[in-house]
C-alpha cells in the first residue's frame, strides 16, 4: 500500500510539474530573470501549491498517525541557523546555473532528455559527499 | 523590471501548482511523511531498512509522469540551454546544497511554506536570492 501511494504521489506532483511549466529549466529560468523579460509564473506555481499545502498540512500537524495508521514525521526544527542558509545559498547557485532542482531535473529524465541525465549524476554525487563527510563529523542529520 | 506577458501562463501555473499542493498533502495524510524530493533521493544512496521501497516508488512515479501526461496530451518540449560542464556544476551544487541546507524547492518551499515554517522560509529566500543572483550574472554581466 506505502508503495503504491508513494508511486501515485510521485506521479501525481511530476503531473504538476509538467502542467504548470516548471519541468522545463528554459521556464525557471524565465523567473529567475528578474533584469530580462520576467516570467512570474514560478511564483503562481508556489502559491498554487502552498495554498492547497496550508489547508492539507493544517490538518495534517494535528494527527498523531497517518490515515493509514502510520507515525507522523514531519519535522519540527523551526529554528534558523547558518548551515541551513549556507546550504540554500549553495543550492539554490546550481539552480540557477541549470534552472534544474530535484523534481523537475528526474521528471525530465523520465521524458528522456540526456542533459538531466547528466545533472542527477552530478547531484546525487553532490549527495554522496556530504554523506561521507558526515562520517567525519561535519553531516548532521537532515529535516527531510 | 519587465513582464514578459507571452511567457507568462497564470492558469497553468495556478493548476500545475495545487496539483503539486495535493501530491505534497496527501503524502503528508496518507504516509506521514513530506514530500522533499531532494531528501528522498539522498536516503536512496544508502537507505535504512525498510527506507528503499517507497522512495523507488515516489521516484518512478516522478520519472512516469512524462509518459502518462502523454497519454493525455502532447508533452511540451522541455529546453535545456546548459552544456555539460554548467550541468555537473549545477548538479554538484544542489546536491551538495539540498543536504546541507536540509531540503530543496519541495520540501522547503512548499511543503515548509505551506507549514509556516520560519526555517523554511529562510531556507528559500536564501536559494531564491543565490538563483536570482546567479541567472543575473550569468546573463548580463559575463554574457
Amino acid at each position: 500500500m506505502q508503495l503504491i501511494v508513494s508511486f501515485a504521489v510521485g506521479l501525481v506532483f511530476g503531473l504538476g510539474l509538467i502542467v504548470s511549466g516548471m519541468a522545463n529549466p528554459a521556464k525557471v529560468l524565465g523567473f529567475l530573470d528578474l533584469a530580462g523579460g520576467w516570467d512570474p509564473s514560478l511564483a503562481l506555481v508556489m502559491a498554487g501549491a502552498i495554498a492547497v499545502g496550508a489547508a492539507g498540512f493544517a490538518v495534517a500537524g494535528r494527527r498523531t498517525l497517518s490515515w493509514l495508521g502510520l507515525p507522523m514525521r514531519l519535522p519540527s526544527n523551526r529554528n534558523v541557523d547558518r548551515r541551513l542558509v549556507v546550504g540554500g545559498l549553495l543550492f539554490g547557485a546550481g539552480w540557477g546555473l541549470a534552472g534544474f532542482c530535484p523534481g523537475p531535473a528526474v521528471v525530465a529524465l523520465g521524458a528522456g532528455y540526456w542533459q538531466a541525465g547528466v545533472f542527477v549524476a552530478a547531484m546525487l554525487a553532490g549527495m554522496a559527499v556530504h554523506e561521507a563527510a558526515g562520517r567525519f563529523g561535519a553531516g548532521h542529520k537532515s529535516d527531510f | 523590471m519587465r513582464i514578459d506577458w507571452l511567457q507568462f501562463t497564470p492558469w497553468a501555473a495556478l493548476a500545475g501548482g495545487a496539483l503539486i499542493g495535493l501530491a505534497a498533502v496527501a503524502f503528508a495524510l496518507l504516509l506521514g511523511r513530506i514530500a522533499g524530493i531532494s531528501g528522498i533521493l539522498a536516503g536512496l544512496l544508502r537507505p535504512d531498512k525498510g527506507e528503499a521501497g517507497w522512495r523507488v516508488a515516489f521516484t518512478g512515479g516522478l520519472a512516469a509522469a512524462p509518459f502518462v501526461y502523454s497519454l493525455m496530451s502532447a508533452l511540451p518540449a522541455l529546453r535545456i540551454d546548459a552544456g555539460v560542464p554548467a550541468l555537473i556544476a549545477a548538479g554538484l551544487l544542489v546536491g551538495i546544497g539540498t543536504r546541507y541546507g536540509s531540503g530543496c524547492t519541495s520540501g522547503h518551499g512548499v511543503c515548509g511554506l505551506a507549514r509556516f515554517s520560519p526555517r523554511s522560509l529562510a531556507a528559500t529566500l536564501a536559494f531564491m536570492a543565490a538563483g536570482f543572483a546567479i541567472v543575473f550574472l550569468m546573463r548580463h554581466v559575463f554574457s
